[in-house]
This record gives C-alpha cells, sequence and structure tokens, in this order.
C-alpha cells in the first residue's frame, strides 16, 4: 500500500470503508506527518492530537459496523481557525483572541462531526482573514512548501499549505476576497469559494458579512465535491442561508464537455499577467477546447474598479464587524486603564495588528459623517455595475475562464510595507465575491521555476456543478498532479 | 492629501484606536495612497443605478417567536476578561 499521507479523500475512504486500514492508523500517519513536516511549513497555529485521536476511535466504531460511514467518515482535516470550534481555541490568527475558547460550534462543525470526520488541528491565517500572504497572522508566518521562502497566499494560508505539504487530507477556509482560491493557487491545490449562501455562516467569525463564504481545500476536484457535500445546505441560524440543496455533487463530474460554452474574459489578459501564468492558464482552455467545450471571449468591462470597490465594502462592514472586540464579553482586556473609553481604546489598540487597524480606519472613516455617498454608497453603485457585468456574460457562456491571480507564489516580506500592493494581487478574486456567485482554483501548471500556477473558473449563482464538471474534465486533460513537494 | 493626520486622529478615536506619534505619519500615508486609489470609482457615472448590499435578493428570514434553549449563562461568561453574578463587569462609567 502507498503512504497514507500521500491517498486523496475518496481514496482514503475507499480503503476505510473495506475495512483495510483504521481510522486511528489514518489520524496517527497525519499527526506523524505534521511532526516532521510543519515546524518548516508553520500551517497549524493549534493541533488537537488527542481530540483528533478520540474522534479516530469514534469513526472506527462506525466504520466496523458501516453504521451512518460517509465518505468522510475517518477522514483527517484541518480548520481554518476563523471557524469556531467548541473547547478547541479560535484565535482567528489575532493577539485579541489568543485565549478564545468557543463554547459553541459552527454549524459546519456540527456537520463535520456528524460525518465523523476528523479534526487534526486550527490552521493559520490572516488576522482575521485580512490579508493575501499569512504574513498578517499575529502568530507567525506560513510557508509554501513549493518554496519556503515565498509566501503560500492568504487568508487561507494555513488551509493551503496544509493540503499542499499534506499535513492533512482536505482542509476548510473561508474566502472574502479570495482568500481560499489565492492561497489554493499558490500552493497547487483546489480550492471552492461556493456561492454566497451555500454553506452556513454560523460560527463563521465575521470579516465582511456581505462577502464571507466557507468553502474547502482539497488535493483534487472530486475531493472537493465531497467535501461540499458535507458543508452545503440550508441552516436556519444563518439568516442569509440559501436553500438550495444538492445532495451529491460528484454526480456531475464525469458528465462532458459537450455543451459547455467557456467565455475568456478579455479584461482578465492584461499587462502585468506574468507571462509563465498567461501560457499556462491559455494551455488549460485549449486543453478544455480539446474536451469539446466551445471558447468564446466576453467582456468584464468594470472588472478594473473592482478592487477599489472591495476595499471600501469590506472595511466598511469590518469595521463594524470587529466592533464587538471591546475587552468586555471575550478576548483580551489589558491591565492598565483610567475608565471605560481608555479601556476599549488600549484593548483594541494592543490586540489588533497593523492590517486590521489600516481597515477598521478606512472603513470607519468611509461611513463616517459626510464620506458616505462619496464612499460606501459609491461603491454599492459599483458592486451592481460588476453584478450586471457577469449577469451578461452569462448570457453568453457556462462558465468564465481566468488567471486566479497575476502571479505565481511572491516572496515572503516581498509586499508587507505596501499594503496597496498587496491588494492588487486579488485583482482577479474579488469581483467573484462582490457578485456572490462561485469560484474555484484548480491548478493548470508550474511556472518555469517550479512554483504553481491555478486557473479559475466561475458561473452564475448556484451553478456549482458547472464549475467542477469544467475542473474535472481539465484535471481529466492536464493529469492531476504526482509530484507533490517535499518540504 | 485625502485625509491628514489630525483627521486619522479622529477617525481613530470614532473606531476607539490610538496610534503612536512615531507611526502616525506612516500610517497616515498608506490610508492616503488607499484613499487615493479607490477614489478611481468617481470616473464612473453612477447616477441612476441602484447599489447593491447584498449579492442575493433575500428578505429577511424570521422565525417564530418561541422560547428556545440557549447556552447556559456560565458558558458565556467563560471567556469574559471580568465576571460577577452572571454578569460581565466593566469599568465604572456612572
Amino acid at each position: 500500500m502507498s503512504n497514507l499521507i500521500d491517498l486523496s479523500i475518496y481514496e482514503l475512504h475507499n480503503i476505510l470503508k473495506k475495512r483495510e486500514v483504521s481510522a486511528i492508523e489514518v489520524t496517527r500517519a497525519y499527526l506523524n506527518r505534521i511532526d516532521n513536516v510543519d515546524p518548516k511549513i508553520r500551517a497549524y497555529l493549534t493541533v488537537t492530537a488527542d481530540k483528533a485521536l478520540a474522534q479516530a476511535e469514534d469513526a472506527d466504531r462506525r466504520l466496523k459496523k458501516a453504521d451512518a460511514v460517509t465518505p468522510l467518515t475517518g477522514i483527517p482535516m484541518g480548520i481554518k481557525d476563523v471557524i469556531c470550534t467548541r473547547g478547541i481555541r479560535t484565535t482567528c490568527g489575532s493577539k485579541i483572541l489568543e485565549n478564545f475558547v468557543p463554547p459553541y460550534n459552527a454549524t459546519i462543525m456540527e456537520k463535520l462531526e456528524a460525518h465523523g470526520a476528523i479534526m487534526l488541528g486550527k490552521l493559520n491565517m490572516d488576522e482575521f482573514a485580512m490579508g493575501s500572504s499569512t504574513e498578517n497572522s499575529a502568530y507567525h508566518p506560513t510557508h509554501n512548501p513549493w518554496d519556503l521562502e515565498r509566501t503560500p497566499g492568504g487568508s487561507s494560508g494555513g488551509s493551503a499549505a496544509s493540503v499542499a505539504s499534506r499535513t492533512c487530507a482536505g482542509s476548510l477556509g473561508s474566502d472574502t476576497g479570495g482568500s481560499i482560491r489565492q492561497p489554493a493557487s499558490y500552493c497547487g491545490v483546489v480550492g471552492l469559494k461556493p456561492t454566497y449562501g451555500t454553506v452556513s455562516r454560523f460560527g463563521l467569525v465575521a470579516f465582511a458579512s456581505s462577502l464571507d463564504q466557507i468553502g474547502p481545500i482539497s488535493r483534487d476536484v472530486t475531493d472537493c465535491a465531497l467535501l461540499l457535500n458535507a458543508i452545503s445546505g440550508h441552516d436556519d441560524r444563518d439568516s442569509t442561508s440559501a436553500s438550495r440543496n444538492i445532495s451529491d455533487y460528484t454526480g456531475f463530474l464525469t458528465q462532458g464537455l459537450k455543451n459547455y460554452t467557456l467565455g475568456i474574459p478579455k479584461e482578465y489578459f492584461i499587462s502585468g499577467l506574468d507571462s509563465d501564468v498567461e501560457k499556462s492558464v491559455k494551455h488549460a482552455i485549449s486543453a478544455l477546447e480539446s474536451q469539446g467545450a466551445n471558447v468564446v471571449e466576453v467582456s468584464l468591462p468594470h472588472t478594473d474598479y473592482a478592487v477599489a470597490t472591495y476595499y471600501i465594502i469590506a472595511p466598511a462592514e469590518a469595521s463594524s464587524n470587529l466592533f464587538r472586540y471591546d475587552g468586555v464579553k471575550y478576548g483580551l482586556r489589558v491591565a492598565d486603564y483610567k475608565n471605560l473609553m481608555d479601556m476599549y481604546i488600549k484593548t483594541r489598540s494592543q490586540g489588533f495588528g497593523p492590517e486590521v487597524k489600516r481597515r477598521i480606519m478606512i472603513g470607519t472613516y468611509s461611513l463616517s459623517a459626510g464620506y458616505y455617498s462619496a464612499y460606501y454608497k459609491k461603491a454599492s453603485q459599483v458592486r451592481t455595475l460588476i453584478t450586471r457585468d457577469f449577469k451578461r456574460a452569462f448570457e453568453k457562456c457556462d462558465v468564465l475562464a481566468a488567471p486566479v491571480a497575476p502571479t505565481a507564489a511572491f516572496r515572503l516580506g516581498e509586499k508587507i510595507d505596501d499594503p496597496l500592493q498587496m491588494y492588487l494581487s486579488d485583482i482577479f478574486t474579488i469581483p467573484v465575491n462582490l457578485a456572490g456567485i462561485p469560484g474555484i482554483s484548480v491548478p493548470c501548471g508550474l511556472t518555469s521555476n517550479g512554483l504553481p500556477i491555478g486557473l479559475q473558473l466561475m458561473a452564475g449563482h448556484f451553478e456549482e456543478a458547472k464549475l467542477l464538471t469544467v475542473a474535472y474534465n481539465m484535471e481529466l486533460a492536464l493529469g492531476l498532479c504526482e509530484n507533490w513537494p517535499i518540504p | 492629501m485625502k485625509i491628514t493626520t489630525s483627521e486619522i486622529e479622529h477617525v481613530a478615536q470614532l473606531a476607539r484606536l490610538s496610534f503612536d506619534p512615531s507611526e502616525i505619519e506612516n500610517f497616515t500615508r498608506q490610508l492616503n495612497d488607499i484613499l487615493v486609489y479607490v477614489s478611481k470609482l468617481e470616473e464612473l457615472d453612477t447616477r441612476r443605478v441602484k447599489p447593491t448590499t447584498h449579492a442575493l435578493q433575500l428578505t429577511n428570514a424570521l422565525r417564530k417567536d418561541e422560547v428556545r434553549p440557549s447556552l447556559p449563562i456560565e458558558k458565556i461568561l467563560s471567556n469574559a476578561p471580568e465576571r460577577e453574578n452572571g454578569g460581565f463587569v466593566v469599568p465604572k462609567v456612572i
């Protein structure tokens, strides 16, 4: 048998179901892998070994009795530290929540537990999911398994790096402006941002509530579909949860591309797009064409305004959401203060890192008296134009294909002192969140110096099945990754 | 300049944040760069465009107003920096 950590979720499921291996053995193999490899990658903020082994015992009981076994029973996973886990510290990568232990589970954690999935630990991220490199974690940066001097992307950098370094079989991340797709692209793994409302946000610590969405990161498209099966569905504890229930996304994978039209948005192939990225993305598009898809050029004319729109809307929502960190109900409270106001100010100023403060400041400024129309209202109107662009494009095609990011993974430290340059690395992922549509990053090649490149596929609201069909066909055409990095 | 140091200090007060004099200059420059960048939205005529505040057309999801079990008070208070008699303790306000 090949090494357990090299198997995909569905391969692991097959041997777990046949009792060729136990969930305990699989879990031990992963905990071992974390011990050996994670000191170099630093994807984990907390490793929950004891809980994982207890869950594995439970999974083995279920597997033995063939009782309530699903494709995730006994599968070891990593969870981004922005998702509340009962009894397990949840930091959001922030010092202000260093000792926060949620008294409840996010809905998706209850779902994963019902499937008998195993949690190996909590994964590193940019503080409150604000960032594109995981360098804004208040704890430590995470390293890209393909090149340790480079960033894994962000904000779900730990979620992508752990899957690529095989310290978990699959992971969950969150995506507000590209935080699943960009790190998935930088780490050579599959990352899906579902349609807004597909996955419950109950228990997801809020950043920008009209944009946030949880999604899976996995080694291949089949695993992505299996994870989406488990986490999607209506939840009455999230008032923005949608009630469309598709029970099995894997059923769509093997459909061919005969009746598919792929749209290529010309605004995504601009100057500044790295030539290796452009070459790989175009190669992937030709591969899909040779699989039977029709290819047409389309236009999303307001693409160039998306970053500006996002950097008004997301900080505005964040400044409001992050007012809850006031030193009263949970989290940090500084020791020395003169009065209530002083306690608020000192607690927040010491507890938040620089990028979070920048965004709170932008948001507070843009919502403050006299500026609302010029900034927030204006951005909300441009959001309508961006959404309209997508609607028009989807009249001509089923799925849009484009790069995930203008370059492959950049070096740690390269952009940390220039926030605006960091923001611009999300130029191709942000429009999807503004429109609320689904987007997926699928590996489509390597740069000349061996760094992964991702193809981004986008579809209309609740058209995840179309995304997965096209992504799976591309995987068939280009082949799965066989040479995982050896960190 | 879109924003001055004294405006930054005012906004910081609204946001319940404070900055060292040593960091405020760099911060003003960075915020200014961002505000200059986002002002590119002014190029677009949006007079007849309705704002979008949510990607999906959702209506309020209301549940029946009935008593349901909730977390016990001890659990809710378990993360509080200071607690007493089933409540959060804050510095004296009056």
